[in-house]
């Protein structure tokens, strides 16, 4: 077996420099959607850890231009695992009960399409008065 | 939690809270003497004499979202099931350094798990800090350091999708490598 070492970086980051450089010339560049994961304690015991590395794994295989990252607790321990999509112009929507399935549906249609998709938990809503 | 991997990861978000640059995780596997060690030191902002005594209570929590905080006692309670301790040693301003000890043989001592995918979600959530993670096992050593893969990067962001899913493979390489005791 061929164990990987740092100077096997090489390539992988030759790739991925391209990659920025055809992005940052594209027109999405400021377009980029923001994956936040709640990983708290609450969030790591439902198993939270598996649906942020599977976002993570199934937005680089479709070429998705986004960023996953963790969040704390927003106090929705009842639903965990919960996810907060932020997609640029919109208003942040938070899904709770996130299964693999579910994560693959809001990636397909969240993200790629723009269709909202159930499993919303309803925080950012706004008043006639607003 | 199932695995002694979603714990470091649980443990390890309280050093992020307390804005640590620096986070060093030491896993230390001794079968001969029973030993199966996880020491988890960060430079973050420590907490005071009173505090401290706090934090193994599962109704102390520094969140306003929630009122317990279950992290570290259900970690203790794990450690302790196995006959083990965690210590926690703290200095305001200076970090925190967590030891938990489980015995290695015990047949309710967890498994550590995917402590590669550990690491490296918290390098893509926060790539600005400086990990370090080091196991030890009887046959060999293995030492990571995120500030030597940004040297080779050479500015290209470490968070990457695809330089973390390598990343993940050199982790799990190497540990299979020095024949670390995962499961």
């Amino acid at each position: 077996m061929k164990v990987k070492s740092l100077a096997d970086l090489k390539k992988i980051k030759a790739e991925v420099q391209e990659k920025i450089k055809l992005r940052e010339q594209g027109e999405n560049a400021d377009k980029i959607v923001q994956i936040k994961v709640a990983m708290a304690t609450c969030g790591i015991a439902s198993g939270a850890k598996e649906i942020m590395s599977y976002m993570i794994e199934e937005l680089d295989f479709r070429g998705v231009d986004a960023i996953v990252s963790q969040t704390g607790c927003m106090g929705y321990c009842y639903a965990e695992p919960t996810i907060e999509v932020i997609v640029p112009g919109q208003s942040p929507v938070i899904y709770g009960f996130v299964s693999k399935e579910k994560a693959k549906e809001i990636i397909e249609k969240h993200i790629v399409k723009g269709e909202l998709v159930d499993g919303i938990i309803p925080v950012t809503f706004k008043t006639i008065d607003e | 939690m199932q695995e002694l991997s979603l714990h470091i990861l649980d443990i390890i978000q309280n050093s992020v809270r307390a804005n640590a640059t620096k986070i060093e995780l030491n896993v230390t596997e001794n079968p001969k003497s029973d030993q199966y060690l996880i020491e988890i030191n960060d430079n973050g902002c420590g907490v005071d004499k009173e505090t401290l005594e706090l934090l193994c209570d599962p109704f102390f929590t520094t969140r306003t979202t929630r009122k317990v905080g279950m992290g570290i006692s259900l970690f203790k309670h794990s450690a302790e099931q196995t006959g083990g301790t965690v210590e926690i040693t703290s200095e305001a301003g200076k970090g925190t350094s967590l030891t938990a000890s489980f015995s290695y043989s015990h047949i309710d001592r967890p498994a550590m798990g995917d402590i590669a995918g550990t690491m490296t979600l918290l390098i893509a959530s926060y790539p600005q800090i400086h990990f370090i993670y080091n196991h030890h096992t009887p046959i060999s050593d293995f030492e990571f350091d995120t500030n030597e893969v940004k040297a080779e990067l050479e500015g290209v962001p470490i968070n990457n999708a695809k330089i973390i899913k390598f990343l993940k493979e050199l982790i799990n390489d190497n540990l299979e490598m020095i024949e670390a005791n995962l499961k």
